[in-house]
């Protein structure tokens, strides 16, 4: 009985054709929406945080407030020096304080002229590693920087990849604000698109070639306990504060643990899903409103075949379920059609991330349970937004409909 | 004989605004089982309203009417719908044909709000087909028939749960003369084998040819009902 019921309002939706489709855009739009931001959602979290896969839980980065839309030194504010660095260094539970310079530099390779970030890979063999480590640097082709090399450069992937018509190997030499220096080596890919970009040059001779004395951008903190690291965090900055005779509060420095920082970008993340989310919401809403008007539309339509069906015996509930099953089809095809949308949307973001974003790979989750949520719920906005239409179709007096 | 249908003093009144319309004012009716009756009357006489309750698709105002000896002036819409469903089938003047639907579908309509299974409901449409001699017409339109081929779709459809009582309004009214015919022709041969068929025409030669009895509708009042003995019509009331 309610497999024949389906079969007719298959025919009454195909007898409609192009206005079904139309009512449909609604729900396409809105679960397409949904589907392909939560498919892509998690992606996104993986592929920020993995920018910041240099954040291990035992390390702190202290820089300069303000910075944080351009590279570091940019600004003028009150740039880190090597007393901050010292006072840093004394502060108990600070096994390390490593200062690095990231700066842009003009880099020329044959007629080729482009401007790439470079770091500087500090003195010291135990603070190479642990930069090695903060940034899970893993070399690819020849060998990392060591002590003493100087005139030495290892760059990311993408340097050799993307850059300079593919002429940077290992080996080569290029010049960078004019002066030359060797690739001894190449990085491995990284999850980091901003280690996949860059040159590691050693801090002396970065230090030379921008001129610069006593400067520094960020300093890495590596701490003795890893536990302690909120606690050394706080203390770190409470001895700059008194050290530049700052209030709380007005501090020109920041000091960044790996936590504060994931959860800045969570909240980016879920601010970015809420909108999104809300758009959804509303167009979800809309396409709502479209089926009950394309309802009462085909109840006006079809008043004399609705008077017809009575006469041959149809009851309320059979006009009823009639009506009610064509707006939750109408539901149902345009969510999974939506969620088909939703899918492939978010495969091609994700592929065009790939492409034109090199390094930052953007992965589709697919989700069954969140495909049978979505097409449940748009079967809900179609249940719902049929059932006065549907009423009221169902309670036409025979006589009058047949008049029609 | 045993009475199919029985309208006791029935009248339905219309309101409009402050106006009452008694499309039908006192009305009694019977319609005896196996009875070809015809209901005569002008436009506004009232009868299409009386066919309306005839064939419980409206409720009177007062007054009672009795289907198969049950009262069925008190009963919810879907009841009605049920009843009617099962006992009677309806024959229109433009034929009420569902359009997106075929032929076989439109037979096989009635039967469904029966709940009867779709391979009953087939084979019953196709037989139905067979006896109006639309057999290769299962699968059109009614946009793609004829108005002659269309109303004999509708009589299928009529007949499809086995109806005690076929109801006719104005079935030749949108047919020409020869094709008018034949629809007749057709209806007094279901008569001939028992089924009860009440028609609402307000053309005397076409109730005088057929009907075995004629109420005969004025103003929302019976005029006169003359019924057919040996070839001739007699007054009876």
């Amino acid at each position: 009985m309610l497999k024949d019921y389906f079969f007719l309002a298959i025919g009454n939706l195909r007898h409609r054709g192009l206005r079904s489709w139309l009512t449909m855009l609604g729900i396409f739009i809105g679960i397409a929406a949904v589907v392909s931001l939560i498919s892509l959602g998690q992606g996104l979290q993986e592929a920020i945080t993995g920018q910041f896969s240099t954040l291990d839980p035992d390390k702190l980065i202290i820089e300069n407030a303000g910075t944080g839309f351009g590279p570091p030194g940019s600004t003028s504010v009150k740039k880190l020096t090597e007393h901050d660095l010292n006072l840093i260094k004394s502060i108990s539970g600070v096994e390390f304080a490593i200062p690095r310079l990231i700066r842009s530099v003009k880099v020329d390779l044959d007629d080729e002229r482009e401007f790439i970030f470079t770091t500087s890979i500090p003195d010291g063999k135990k603070q190479i590693e642990i930069i090695e480590d903060a940034l899970n640097l893993e070399i690819g082709e020849g060998r990392f920087l060591e002590l003493e090399d100087r005139g030495k450069i290892v760059v990311g992937i993408h340097l050799k990849e993307d850059h300079f018509n593919g002429k940077l190997k290992a080996g080569k030499d290029i010049k960078i604000q004019g002066r030359n220096f060797e690739v001894i080596g190449i990085l491995k890919k990284s999850s980091n698109f901003i280690v996949n970009n860059v040159i590691l040059m050693p801090e002396d001779d970065l230090k030379e070639i921008l001129e610069i004395e006593d400067e520094i951008d960020i300093i890495v903190v590596q701490v003795e306990d890893k536990d302690k690291t909120e606690e050394v965090a706080q203390d770190i900055e409470r001895k700059l504060r008194k050290d530049r005779k700052q209030k709380l509060g007005e501090e020109d420095f920041s000091v960044q643990t790996p936590l504060q920082a994931i959860g800045t970008i969570n909240n980016i993340l879920n601010i970015i899903n809420l909108v999104v989310i809300g758009i959804a919401a509303l167009s979800l809403l809309v396409g709502g409103i479209g089926i009950a008007n394309a309802m009462y539309t085909s109840t006006l339509e079809r008043t004399k075949d609705i008077g017809i069906m009575k006469s041959v015996g149809a009851k309320n509930s059979d006009i009823l379920f009639i009506f009610l099953i064509e707006s939750s089809l109408l539901g149902l095809v345009g969510g999974i059609i939506g969620a088909i949308l939703g899918l492939g949307l978010a495969f091609l973001v994700s592929s065009i991330v790939g492409s034109f974003l090199g390094g930052i790979s953007l992965e589709v989750r697919l989700s069954f349970p969140l495909l049978v949520l979505a097409i449940s719920f748009s079967l809900l906005i179609g249940i719902t937004s049929g059932i006065l239409p549907a009423l009221q179709a169902s309670k036409l007096n025979p006589v009058d409909a047949l008049r029609q | 004989m045993t009475e199919i249908i029985k309208l006791k003093n029935v009248a339905k009144h219309y309101y409009m605004g402050d106006d009452v319309v008694k499309a039908l004012d006192g009305v009694d009716i019977s319609i005896e089982k196996g009875s070809f009756v015809a209901i005569m009357g002008p436009s506004g006489s009232g009868k299409s309203t009386g066919m309306n309750l005839i064939g419980s698709l409206d409720l009177p105002t007062s007054g009672e009417i009795y289907l198969d000896e049950h009262d069925i002036s008190h009963l919810t819409e879907s009841e009605l719908a049920q009843i009617r469903g099962k006992k009677i089938g309806f024959i229109f003047q433009s034929f009420n044909l569902i359009p997106n639907l075929t032929a076989k579908e439109n037979i096989m309509l009635p039967m469904l709000f029966q709940g009867l299974e779709k391979n009953e409901r087939e084979s019953r449409a196709e037989e139905l087909l067979g006896l109006v001699d639309l057999k290769d017409r299962i699968n059109h339109y009614p946009n793609q028939l004829s108005g002659g081929q269309q109303q004999r779709v509708a009589i299928a459809r009529a007949l499809a749960n086995d109806p005690e009582v076929i109801l006719a309004d104005e079935p030749t009214g949108n047919l020409d003369t020869k094709t008018g015919e034949n629809v007749l022709q057709f209806l007094e041969n279901l008569n001939k084998k028992g089924k009860t068929i009440v028609m609402v025409t307000h053309d005397s030669k076409l109730a005088e040819k057929h009907a075995q009895k004629i109420y005969w509708l004025k103003d929302g009042k019976i005029e006169k009902v003359t019924r057919k003995e040996k070839e001739k019509w007699k007054t009876v009331k």
